[in-house]
């Protein structure tokens, strides 16, 4: 099963002095007060960050229910925001997988896959032996979850006493969050070269087609990023 | 529960889980050391970056309201914060947070 220490050891990593708890229980403050707004009582809206456990797709579930969008609207809106995800996935579980580890482990634990959780896992796996990457990995996952829905909670119970200078406060400070943890990971070529690229290009394409603006800009500057760092490699 | 709500919960998290299953799925094959492990990390971090950035310059709900020049600023002290504080994580955060809605309410 789960061997605890690294189960534990992972839970702990949101405690640290650069933990996304913060962050991320503010986001899910203003996502807990969002799902009030839109008519959710507080079962749904735990229901709702438990299994989905994206912001973007969340947000953009909250867009679609205000329009009043069908359910395959939903799905596909969801689907291409959250695409993101498949890549994330492919450039971190090749680095947990062990043949003494049940597959049951990976295919569970691939719903923690989120920015914060998958930064947290890409700055400490070298530190953990790699049998036990998955379970440090499920104990992250779980930390991180569990802020989460402590934030919806909170969001939830306190929306009324929320104006919006202060939703704007906990809206700005995920993007905020995000782009430093960006930064400090910034050490090779062309992870730094990635993000680079992937912050000019993603809010240019972004004019030609909003859609397709994250993805396009991720394989466009991701695969340019790649043939600089094998280049300067060579 | 509303029986709509519980629908879009369900085929959002369908949508979001799809994509992370699938990635589980295909990194079996993929080793740590290949060049398609490095292309797809590369690939990763551009698409993150490119979420972030647009949510900034582009941003959806609230963020809406912010002007682009204080949402640029509030961005810009951050990163100053972060390197002044050593790339400390939560500084920039909290601050980017009082610096918003400061700005949003006095300018």
């Amino acid at each position: 099963m789960i061997n605890k220490n690294f189960f534990f050891k992972g839970y702990r990593s949101i405690f640290t002095h650069d933990s996304p708890a913060i962050a991320l229980t503010c986001c899910f403050i203003a996502i807990g007060a969002l799902f009030k707004n839109l008519g959710f009582n507080i079962q749904e809206s735990i229901f709702s960050t438990v299994l989905t456990y994206a912001l973007p797709g969340s947000l953009v579930m909250a867009e679609s229910m205000l329009i009043g969008a069908s359910l395959l609207n939903i799905f596909l809106a969801v689907w291409f925001v959250n695409a993101r995800l498949y890549p994330m996935a492919v450039s971190l579980f090749p680095l947990m997988m062990h043949k003494s580890q049940p597959k049951w482990k990976y295919y569970f634990s691939c719903h923690f896959i989120a920015v914060s959780a998958w930064l947290i896992m890409k700055s400490n796996y070298k530190k953990i032996p790699k049998e036990h990457r998955i379970d440090y990995w499920i104990g992250i996952g779980s930390a991180t979850v569990s802020v989460s829905v402590i934030g919806t909670f909170i969001g939830f119970s306190f929306s009324e006493y929320l104006n919006k200078d202060m939703m704007m406060g906990l809206a700005i400070l995920n993007p905020v969050y995000f782009l430093c943890m960006m930064v400090g990971a910034s050490k090779t070529i062309p992870v730094t070269l990635s993000v680079l690229l992937g912050t000019i290009l993603g809010p240019i394409i972004y004019l030609f087609s909003p859609e397709w603006s994250i993805l396009l800009a991720g394989v466009m500057g991701g695969t340019i990023a790649y043939l600089v760092g094998e280049h300067s490699v060579s | 529960m509303s029986a709509n709500i519980v629908y879009a919960i369900l085929v959002t998290s369908l949508a979001t889980f799809l994509s992370r299953f699938l990635g589980a799925l295909t990194s079996e094959g993929i080793k740590e050391t290949s060049k398609l492990f490095k292309w797809f990390n590369c690939l990763a971090y551009a698409t993150l970056a490119a979420l972030i950035a647009r949510t900034i310059i582009f941003p959806a709900g609230v963020l809406v309201d912010a002007s682009y020049s204080s949402r640029f600023v509030v961005v810009l002290l951050s990163l100053v914060v972060f390197f002044i504080s050593k790339k400390n994580f939560v500084y920039p955060t909290i601050f980017s947070a009082i610096c918003m809605a400061i700005l949003n309410n006095y300018i």
